[in-house]
């Protein structure tokens, strides 16, 4: 069975806060859901099923629920695959609506990783305990950072691809996120000031990495029929698709995505191809995730992911893909180290008419929105959606 | 400019009851390496069953320890180290970091041999590469 058209994002709301010295990461989860709500015209006794992931405060959805008051509940998912969680949300969420699992969905995130001074890309870190590849790879100092970074010196010795290109995204980032009142950073940058900035880990730049910030986001889904009632535009939920990619037993390949079998599920079930999308949200933990996913998703060719966000191509109303029109995580926002929450609230406001006039695309229609949770470098879950506005 | 390789404190290590005869052989100097008896294939990281069929039709054997650099890349904290995945001569790719050389002097397809170097207190050694 197909979810295409049996959901529509009715409500989506991004928290202002980019360091939330004063609020718990359970009020910020309460304030996006309210705001969520309110942006949709519906209200929390309105919801009957709701989805986190484990980094929610509690065990799964529980403690969450609990705190917000949601005695409505007849479906829940708190799946966890990192940053993308939240994009698979989406098609899990249209998944549950289309079986009658539940009408009325909401998806929150939150986090302050900024306020705790959480070393986000630069520390070790495990998953949890009894994880069976930590003793393979946590003494030897696996880090966020290292992870994607090896992945982009290989891209480099396969296909050639520059610094200077991978500072493109980063340079097309930073044009929008210019235009936002909340990115954590407004100056336009060259790509000069990209490939000058310190070196974290070979060969990614300090401006190659996305912002930590605090803050999060929710998102509110419902079944045509309610969708229908509602005031808001309609963005219909026309297609997703998942995918986990991993060290395949020893047998690594570290040039390409989970994306490479994400995208063409949610092209199919769409029924579109990369052609017809007008704008793109594609997770940025680093500038060569996007490259990347750009080709994993067929937007270009493998290997020609270089040339192709170079010269501004990503840049709204200048290139041919308008990319992260709010600044994405490499400038505006990265709440709790997870970007798939305003991957898909960006793709809304998109669809809407509602990004800032500077980087609307004009009469957009067809957009997507695209996640790599996890460690690109070792294993990651890919999650994409296919966005319409009807 | 030349970088190094630091000295940096290595963690201890978590031996389970599953890789605890990866670990024991490393006190002694060998490098062991998963092979699926089912399939004949090679794989890492050692675990308890095969990534290939699922069975426990599974066994450690050594490897030579000699591999060649698949990616790395220097982490330039203020320790810098070297964290890369080496394909050893066996086929897989394994996680590690190359040591006791200029770190900025590491390439893609260099050859390297492996080295070990203690962690904390009593847990195991590291399994690390340098190059040969």
């Amino acid at each position: 069975m197909s979810i295409n058209g049996k959901a529509y994002i009715v409500g989506a709301f991004e928290h202002p806060t980019r360091k939330a010295d004063d609020k718990s990461v359970a009020q910020l989860h309460a304030e996006v859901a309210y705001g969520a709500l309110q942006d949709a015209g519906l209200t929390k006794d309105d919801v009957d099923g709701f989805f986190c992931t484990g980094a929610a405060p509690g065990l799964g959805p529980l403690n969450m629920a609990d705190y917000l008051g949601l005695t409505k509940l007849r479906h829940f998912d708190s799946t966890d695959v990192g940053g993308s969680s939240y994009v698979m949300h989406v098609g899990h969420a249209a998944e549950a609506i289309s079986m009658g699992l539940c009408d009325i969905a909401l998806v929150t995130l939150a986090g302050r990783p900024r306020a705790e001074a959480m070393a986000t890309g630069t520390a070790p870190r495990s998953w949890g305990v009894n994880v069976p590849d930590d003793p393979f790879e946590i003494p030897y100092g696996r880090t966020v950072a290292n992870a994607y970074a090896m992945c982009a010196m290989r891209h480099m010795y396969e296909f050639g691809t520059t610094s200077e290109q991978l500072a493109w995204i980063k340079v097309a980032a930073s044009h929008h996120a210019q235009w936002n009142e909340h990115a954590m950073l407004r100056k336009v940058v060259t790509v000069e000031d990209v490939v000058n900035s310190p070196m974290v880990s070979d060969p990614l730049h300090r401006l190659d990495c996305c912002v930590i910030s605090d803050g999060g986001g929710a998102l509110i889904l419902a079944k045509p029929e309610i969708a229908k009632l509602l005031k808001r535009p309609l963005v219909k939920v026309r297609g997703h698709g998942e995918a986990t990619k991993n060290q395949n037993a020893g047998y690594t390949d570290l040039t390409y995505s989970g994306a490479r079998w994400s995208g063409p599920r949610a092209f199919e079930e769409a029924g579109v191809t990369p052609k017809d999308i007008q704008y793109a949200s594609i997770y940025d933990s680093f500038t060569i995730t996007v490259l990347m996913q750009l080709e994993d998703l067929g937007f270009c060719e493998k290997g020609q992911g270089g040339k192709f966000v170079a010269d501004g191509n990503l840049i709204s109303g200048v290139g041919k893909l308008p990319f992260n029109t709010d600044g994405g995580g490499l400038c505006n926002n990265h709440p709790a180290n997870r970007g798939g929450m305003t991957k898909v609230i960006e793709a809304v406001r998109q669809l809407r008419g509602e990004a800032h006039p500077k980087v609307q695309v004009p009469g957009c229609t067809l957009a997507l929105a695209h996640g790599t949770g996890g460690l690109l470098g070792t294993r990651h879950g890919s999650a994409t959606v296919i966005l319409e506005r009807e | 400019m030349a970088t190094p390789a630091s000295n940096r404190a290595l963690p201890a290590i978590a031996v389970d009851p599953t890789n605890k005869p990866y670990f024991d052989a490393a006190r002694e100097g060998r490098m062991l390496i998963g092979l699926c008896k089912d399939t004949g294939k090679h794989f890492w990281y050692p675990r308890g069953c095969s990534p290939f069929t699922l069975s426990n039709n599974v066994e450690l054997v050594e490897a030579k320890g000699t591999g060649t650099v698949y990616t790395f890349t220097v982490m330039r904290t203020k320790e810098p180290y070297c964290v890369a995945y080496v394909e050893l001569d066996e086929g897989v790719r394994v996680f590690t970091n190359i040591v006791d050389c200029d770190l900025d002097e590491v390439k893609i397809g260099q050859k390297v041999k492996v080295v070990f170097k203690p962690t904390t207190g009593d847990s195991p050694p590291a399994t690390m590469f340098t190059p040969v």
